[in-house]
């Protein structure tokens, strides 16, 4: 129940009178709802963490490199490596 | 699917395995916490693929599974004596009460709901005006913040009718128990990224220090776990304790501080107990008195006797790393997911259940 997973924020609206800031948000072919109450400069194209409805994390595109080239930083991969291979495809 | 699949591929998983090989000198316990990581472990076989030096514990990290038992019995009590409309995640639903679960009470008759988010219970609320509504709120810190904003949206909406009974369970003080528990000998820990997210990284800082034991905050995919515990073993082979973060794409040192905000206003920390473990200090949340009328707790007054857990159930040793599911003589037997007897075997992060699905201990 703990499952949290990444999504991209298609559309950004004000529900319950302006109060909450809620967030379209697409995991692959499903778009579901989620309240961006907290993270309040989350924006359009973000991806974002969901957990029960609720936006927790923008994931940081930069760190998200690291676990691919851990294994060249920690200098046991042959540098031939072409870590690329492993990298996050564009959507 | 994008910070997702990726992390699955099955050849940089291997050059982790085998960098993981070349590491390892001597035997070591690692502690995965989170039941979410367990049931990456168990189900990609990361398990059976490690090298023999190293034994991954499986932690009390399943918020379904450490519910206490009367809680379950309240929900069901409020459900079908009180006639509320009773909402929880579906994993909740099948965990055994000490007569039923909540899914054999609504079998029965009993209004209660499978919901995705705890907001929509407010909603429901809103649309039953003449109805009381109450989410069985259960989870670690990483839901604390969606239940927490449920009961603000009903107080800034004004929906009376809306309560939330709580079970809160926090995971560093369940860290410290199972450290401090003589039976259990844990070399380093993976801590369950998800809550990290949520709280940041300060809690586990004294407690690397103070134990000095390597705790890395990971995350769940195989990639992220394999990672997780190549960071650990390098400490521990290096004679280090220190709290690292593998998973730095979703978690900040500082956690999410807006999150903070809205669980400190609703909830205040308080002991808990634990099913299968007993109490632990200052371990889970009660509702704050200034938002009493959202809390079932100090709504209904109810008293239930405490029922004992079934005695063939070994779960506490289960979530405390002591033995390992296929050690209890219950399990695949009489204990299985269609007939759990006890919570790990409910959830699909509970230890019992994660075995049970996917590593080949079954008979048929
Ligand atoms: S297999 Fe069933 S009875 Fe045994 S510890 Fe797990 S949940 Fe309890």
């Amino acid at each position: 129940m703990c499952l949290a997973i990444p999504g991209k924020i298609n559309s950004i609206t004000s529900e319950y009178n302006g109060m909450v800031r809620m967030a379209k948000v697409s995991f692959g072919g499903i778009t579901k709802k989620a309240s961006l109450e907290m993270l309040p400069d989350a924006d359009i194209g973000d991806y974002v963490l969901v957990h029960v409805g609720v936006a927790i994390s923008k994931v940081n595109e930069e760190e998200a490199q690291k676990t691919f080239k851990y294994l060249e930083e920690i200098g046991e991969l042959g540098e031939l490596e072409d870590v690329n291979e492993y990298l996050p495809k564009p959507d | 699917m994008k910070y997702m699949s990726e992390y699955r591929d099955p050849d940089l998983a291997r050059k982790y395995l085998t960098e993981i090989e070349n590491t390892v000198s001597r035997p070591w316990s690692i502690m995965e916490v989170c039941g979410g990581q367990t049931h990456s472990l168990v189900k990609n076989g990361i398990i059976e693929m490690l090298p023999k030096k190293i034994t991954m514990i499986h932690g009390p990290g399943c918020p379904v599974c450490v519910t206490p038992l009367h809680l379950i019995d309240k929900a069901i009590y409020l459900a079908t004596e009180k006639k509320v409309i009773l909402c929880s995640f579906g994993d909740m639903l099948r965990v055994p009460g000490s007569k039923k679960s909540l899914l054999e009470a609504k079998a029965e008759g009993a209004d209660i709901r499978i919901l995705y988010s705890p907001l929509e219970a407010v909603t429901i609320a809103e649309q039953h005006p003449d109805k009381d509504v109450v989410f069985f709120a259960v989870g670690f810190e990483t839901t604390a913040p969606a239940n927490a904003l449920s009961v603000l949206h009903a107080h800034r909406r004004g929906v009376g009718n809306y309560a939330i009974l709580a079970s809160h369970v926090l995971v560093p003080p369940a860290i410290k128990a199972v450290i401090d528990d003589e039976e259990s000998q844990i070399d380093g820990f993976l801590a369950a990224g998800h809550v990290c997210t949520i709280m940041g990284n300060a809690a586990y800082h004294p407690l690397s220090s103070h134990y000095k034991v390597p705790i890395v905050v990971t995350g769940f995919e195989p990639l992220d776990v394999l990672q997780g515990i190549l960071m650990v073993l390098r400490q521990l082979e290096q004679s280090t304790a220190k709290v690292e973060n593998q998973y730095a794409r979703i978690v900040r040192e500082e956690g999410n501080i807006e999150a903070q905000k809205v669980i400190n206003e609703v909830f205040e920390v308080q002991d808990q107990m634990w099913r299968g473990i007993g109490k632990i200090p200052q371990s889970g949340y009660a509702v704050r008195e200034k938002y009493a009328a959202h809390d079932a707790m100090k709504k209904y007054q109810v008293n239930i006797t405490e029922a004992p857990e079934n005695p063939k159930c070994i779960s506490g040793q289960i979530m405390k790393g002591i033995k390992k599911p296929f050690e209890c003589s219950q399990f695949g037997k009489t204990c299985k997911p269609t007939n759990p007897l006890g919570a790990p075997m409910v959830s699909s992060e509970g230890a019992c259940a994660a075995y049970y699905h996917f590593s080949g201990m079954v008979e048929a």
